[in-house]
């Protein structure tokens, strides 16, 4: 590598270069297994830029290109434009709002000539610079409950904007920084707390909700009962513990019913009960009854895209069925095999052996990011680092958990691997932008 | 910053691998563990198609096909799949209205589930196959024409040797479980097609297809390493002369009976004639189901192969049996005579048995006669032998001879439904119902002797009896089918490869008979039916018979038999003819029909001397009177349109009357009969069901049963 130009290549962690290379083409190939139809001519319509993988083709081409300008751009240059970077990305949100194409079922896409753009899958990029750079200032005192409130406040308002175009996934994205946040030392109790309620709301779906209440009070009451010792010494255990009694009882039999009600549209709660494999009950049917079905192209019942998927990927087993002798993901069974689910391509046609290939590749990845992210000095690297795994893990592990049946189904896409333009080059900007950062890393930015 | 925080980036590293090991739990799970998803993909993705060779064709002796295949179209629906066409318009193509529609589509849902296709209409007509093949466009999704090679018969003859092909029913998929059929397969039902069901079907293959999202053909899964190839049913080349065979029903035409006609040397079944009988293409095709109850109510039951379904006494044609016996029991010689002052009077005045011309007998005279006298005192004789310490054991001797000739028990032809007749064993007599043991002699049964009373036989054991007596002592079980295309894998054929000789009897004996026999034929009483240049030995037989009308006995016309061989020397046919309710004598109708069978097969033509007894045969009719009256009952209920309700009910018995018999080869000797099913009168009871009166009527009909007094 040192016969390169030194300007560029110096300090470039050569390591994510050739992963994400890997994966680009692990993408294509798995596009193109989704979606080749015998006799296709290959070479003919992937210079025609008719089909899938090779528009995919041209997005990393681009990429590569930006990638490129990336290098070459001053490290300082991104903490400096962070704040107008955000800005801009906050206003592209906005724009989305009267120019939304009518696209299935979404209002967060911009139509370009041929491209599609989506403002909600880029503006993360500004949102990871932006927290870094807020964290980094040296004014900011993270153990602060104001600084953690502002830093919160950076998520949640490009995320509430997402979340009105329709895009629960992209928005739920945004939670992920939280890692971020709580690397830079945002109390473990929040975290904890935040664990609970997710905990308690699952078991929500899971349970009939006087059960619930039930067994809530019995724990009350048996973690009471073993500290009754303690209360003479710590006046204020007793009324904590009640404390969060109320408000788990309260979570979980009016808070919760009411977002399936009111918050949550008729099939986001089919999605979510669908995961954990239960019916909907009656009194979410009926207040859901007068809603006009958005079920995009999920024909059928709501677990249909679920099973069909779990089906590809079982179906797999050790070493999978071949490239293009996967009957379940080239025959068009799993909807959204090109985008959300093309993780079946690989479970499918690769089997076992495969997935955790790919899986391994993943976690390799993620790794290193943070190794990387340790090994800054500057606040504002690490932190942007630690975003960029937090996103990259988000998008990773809950992609894939919802094609196997663990998590409900928010469509967001897998990094360098799903169909789409915006994603790919957004995933490409968060990536080398990383590199070049950490090319940099001698560096202390502020 | 603090640098106390840094332990964190720890646990963030724990929580990336936990939850990736999580994920990597559950692939392991979906991938390894558990099989059904595999199962699940092949259910989406694969359609195992099955492929219906083309049944095996029949060839005749002359090696002409006489059953062949033709192609027809089943319009198939997939209800899944079917749904947003123009149904008005689709019902109009069809002929049939919405609501049939609905039917006909929640049955296919019911057969094969939505998502598979069924039967819509089975085997369109030509002018419904022309308009939905022009229009199918519009139905692309949910219907398509699959090809169904069905039966065709170029000779519109022997509609109840072949049989018909029926679609299997729950009751036929538990008989034959292990043979791949499921439902909506069609199988053999009757005759050769039941009975070679085995060799004729073929062998199933298999296309493993891939299909989409939307149950689109894909193209063939793995380049169909998986699929079967279909096996063409096998050929089956018979003995039938299907000239002698369409000869012998346009003499039968507008007459009840059949005509029975075996080659002596091979026991191969030369011409195998019921009447009356059916077009056997109208079993074929569209139609089928409307054709079938048609013929299923007929009251004529054309659908009934008499040949080897109906039993009748033998009357006269029995003596020549009863000779056989006498001398190979030594009870008689040829020069043996007996005289008859016009009746015998061997059990006393008060039961005479009436004899045609009065006279003296010796055997040859007695045969060509029919002396009734003569053959009573031979059985007497043989009843009543001394060398037996009893009435049992000489009856039970005279049993073996019987069923040494082929009589009491099923030949072990290959169509099915073949009855056993009956033989009159001690065992039958000493049951109380009947006379109780000790309350019976010679005198009981002595209608016997001359082949009425309690003796049963069918057409083909009479004519199977002739060839025993042409061949001089053995016979081959008679068979339609010679020999299977590539082999007879399932050893189908090999009973009929093998020489019966029963017993061993001195040709000298057998030649006595056939004096006698020859003499029938040129003075006696089958000698209008003589056929210049061929010397046929016959025998006549007048049968009379009742019916059961009401529970009353009623006398019937005489049914009117006639059997024969032919050559005498190097016999080439041995034959026997019955005409039902014909009111007259053996030689009336019999004897001419079967001469000019004989005549037809031994010269290929019949001599212009003898047209004009071919016309009056062809053209008489002698459909019973009894038979006539049911004929236009019928025709009035139907006029009264109550024939819809008849129908459906007829067709819910078609599946319980018609399956066929367990085991139609059987062939062991009965010695042991079951106890009353062969009472007088009563009818079979495996037969006669208080279904309905139509029905017990009609059985009545066909079971009439014969007289105890003489000919």
């Amino acid at each position: 590598m040192s016969q390169r130009n030194p300007a560029i290549s110096k300090g470039i962690d050569w390591s994510l270069v050739g992963i994400y290379l890997i994966l680009v083409a692990i993408g294509l190939t798995a596009i193109f297994a989704a979606t080749y139809k015998e006799g296709d001519p290959v070479i003919q319509s992937f210079l025609n830029f008719r089909t899938d993988y090779s528009k995919q083709f041209y997005f990393f081409v681009i990429g590569a290109v930006l990638a490129l300008f990336i290098l070459l751009t001053d490290s300082k240059f991104f903490a400096a434009t962070a704040n107008i970077g955000y800005l801009l990305g906050i206003i592209f949100l906005l724009v989305v709002f009267p120019l939304h194409s009518r696209i299935k079922g979404t209002e967060s896409i911009i139509k370009l000539g041929a491209f599609n753009f989506q403002p909600a899958e880029f503006c993360k990029i500004f949102v990871a610079l932006t927290l870094a750079k807020y964290l980094s200032r040296p004014e900011t005192d993270f153990s602060k409950t104001r600084s953690q409130l502002i830093a919160a406040a950076i998520i949640f308002f490009p995320a509430a904007l997402t979340l009105l175009q329709s895009e629960t996934g992209l928005a739920l994205v945004y939670l992920s920084f939280f890692i971020v946040m709580y690397r830079e030392g945002l109390p473990s109790v929040i975290l904890v707390a935040g664990f609970s309620v997710a905990a308690l709301i699952v078991a929500t779906l899971l349970f009939e909700k006087y059960t619930l209440a039930l067994i809530l009070t019995i724990l009350m009451v048996m973690v009471v009962y073993f500290n009754r010792r303690q209360f003479k010494r710590r006046k204020t255990l007793l009324p904590k513990i009640i404390f969060i009694w109320v408000v788990c009882v309260g979570i979980q039999l009016y808070a919760v019913p009411f977002a399936f009600k009111h918050l949550l549209k008729g099939y986001q709660v089919e999605r979510i009960y669908s995961t954990v494999g239960k019916d909907i009950p009656k009194e979410y049917e009926i207040a859901h009854a007068g809603e006009s079905v958005r079920r995009s192209d999920s024909k059928k019942d709501p677990g249909y895209n679920v099973r069909q998927s779990k089906i590809a990927i079982g179906s797999g087993g050790v070493f999978g069925k071949g490239l293009l002798k996967a009957t379940q993901t080239r025959y068009d069974f799993v909807p959204e095999q090109r985008t959300d689910f093309i993780f079946c391509t690989v479970g499918e046609g690769f089997g076992f052996t495969g997935s955790i290939v790919l899986l391994g590749i993943y976690i390799i990845m993620l790794l290193r990011i943070v190794t990387i992210a340790e090994r800054q000095r500057s606040i504002f690297s690490r932190s942007y680092a630690y975003g960029v795994a937090s996103v990259f893990f988000f998008h990773v592990a809950i992609n894939i958990a919802m094609t196997v049946g663990l998590a409900p189904v928010i469509g967001i896409p897998l990094p360098f691997i799903s169909y789409g333009g915006t994603s790919l080059l957004t995933f490409t900007i968060l990536l080398f932008i990383l590199i070049r950062l950490d090319a940099d890393r001698q560096m202390v930015l502020r | 910053m603090p640098v106390f925080n840094q332990s964190r980036s720890r646990i963030i590293r724990l929580l990336f691998i936990v939850v990736f090991l999580v994920i990597a739990g559950q692939l392991f799970y979906l991938q390894i563990v558990s099989g059904k998803y595999r199962r699940m993909a092949d259910e989406n993705a694969i359609l195992r198609k099955t492929i219906y060779p083309p049944r095996g064709l029949v060839f005749d002796r002359k090696k002409r096909a006489i059953l062949n295949n033709t192609l027809t179209y089943d319009l198939m629906v997939t209800p899944s799949q079917a749904k947003g066409i123009d149904t008005a318009f689709f019902c109009r193509l069809m002929e049939i209205d919405t609501a049939e529609f609905r039917k006909r589509v929640v049955t296919a849902i019911i057969k094969n589930s939505s998502q598979k296709p069924s039967v819509f209409e089975a085997s369109l007509s030509p002018q419904k196959f022309a308009r939905i093949q022009e229009n199918l466009w519009k139905f692309h999704n949910g219907f398509y024409l699959q090809e169904r090679p069905i039966r065709s018969y170029p000779y519109n003859a022997g509609a109840n040797i072949f049989g018909y092909l029926g679609e299997v029913d729950t009751n036929y998929l538990k008989k034959h479980a292990e043979e791949g059929y499921v439902s909506g397969d069609y199988a053999g039902m009757t005759g050769l097609e039941a009975s070679y069901e085995k060799v004729l079907m073929g062998e199933r293959g298999t296309q493993v297809l891939i299909k989409d999202n939307f149950n689109r053909i894909q193209g063939s899964y793995e380049n169909g390493a998986l699929d079967v190839e279909a096996v063409a049913g096998k050929n089956l080349y018979t003995s039938l002369d299907i000239d002698l065979q369409e000869y012998g029903e346009k003499l039968m035409s507008n007459k009840v009976g059949s005509i029975v006609a075996i080659d002596p040397k091979t026991g191969g079944i030369i011409a195998m004639v019921s009447s009356p009988t059916y077009n056997p293409g109208l079993l074929t095709g569209a139609e089928r189901r409307k054709h079938f109850s048609e013929l299923y109510i007929d009251a004529r039951s054309p659908l009934l192969n008499r040949a080897v379904n109906a039993s009748y006494s033998p009357g006269s044609t029995f003596k020549t049996l009863q000779a056989l016996v006498g001398l190979q029991d030594g009870v008689i010689t040829t020069k043996t005579t007996f005289s008859c002052s016009g009746a015998f009077y061997g059990c006393g005045s008060s039961k005479p048995m009436h004899c045609l011309d009065a006279g003296t007998y010796y055997l040859r005279t007695a045969i060509t006669h029919s002396c009734n006298t003569y053959f009573a005192n031979v059985m007497q004789r043989v009843i009543n032998n001394p060398k037996f310490p009893n009435i049992d054991s000489s009856l039970r001797s005279w049993n073996n001879y019987m069923y040494a000739f082929g009589l009491g028990h099923k030949l072990g032809v290959d169509v099915p439904t073949e009855q056993s007749g009956n033989i009159p064993t001690p065992e039958f007599f000493n049951n109380p119902k009947r006379y109780g043991k000790g309350h019976w002699n010679f005198c009981t049964f002595r209608s016997v002797s001359i082949g009425q009373g309690e003796v049963n036989v069918t057409p083909l054991q009479v004519a199977n009896e002739m060839a025993y007596i042409a061949n001089k002592g053995w016979y081959i079980i008679p068979h339609i089918v010679d020999s299977i295309e590539g082999g007879d894998e399932f050893g189908l054929l090999e009973k009929y490869r093998k020489k019966n000789v029963p017993m061993e009897i001195p040709d000298s004996i057998f030649e006595a008979v056939h004096d006698g026999m020859q003499g029938v034929m040129e003075g006696g009483t089958g000698r209008g039916s003589k056929v210049e240049g061929i010397t046929i030995c016959g025998k006549t037989g007048t049968v009379e018979n009742n019916a059961v009308i009401k529970g009353q006995l009623v006398k019937q016309p005489n049914h009117s038999f006639f059997c024969a061989f032919a050559p005498r020397e190097n016999p080439k046919i041995a034959i026997m003819c019955v005409v039902e309710n014909s009111g007259r004598y053996g030689g009336s109708y019999a004897a001419p029909i079967t001469s000019l069978m004989i005549e037809k097969y031994i010269n290929d033509t019949i001599s212009a001397k003898r047209i004009a007894v071919e016309e009056r045969m062809i053209n008489t009719n002698l459909i019973p009177p009894l038979m006539m009256q049911e004929m236009r009952r019928m025709d009035s209920l139907k006029r009264n349109k109550e024939t819809d309700n008849e129908l459906k009910k007829e067709l819910k018995i078609i599946k319980d009357t018609l399956q066929t018999e367990d085991n139609p080869t059987e062939g062991e000797i009965k010695s042991e009969k079951s106890k009353d099913s062969n009472l007088p009168f009563k009818g079979k009871g495996k037969r006669i069901s208080s279904r309905d009166i139509l029905d017990a009527d009609r059985q009545r009909l066909l079971k009439n049963k014969n007289g105890l007094t003489r000919i």
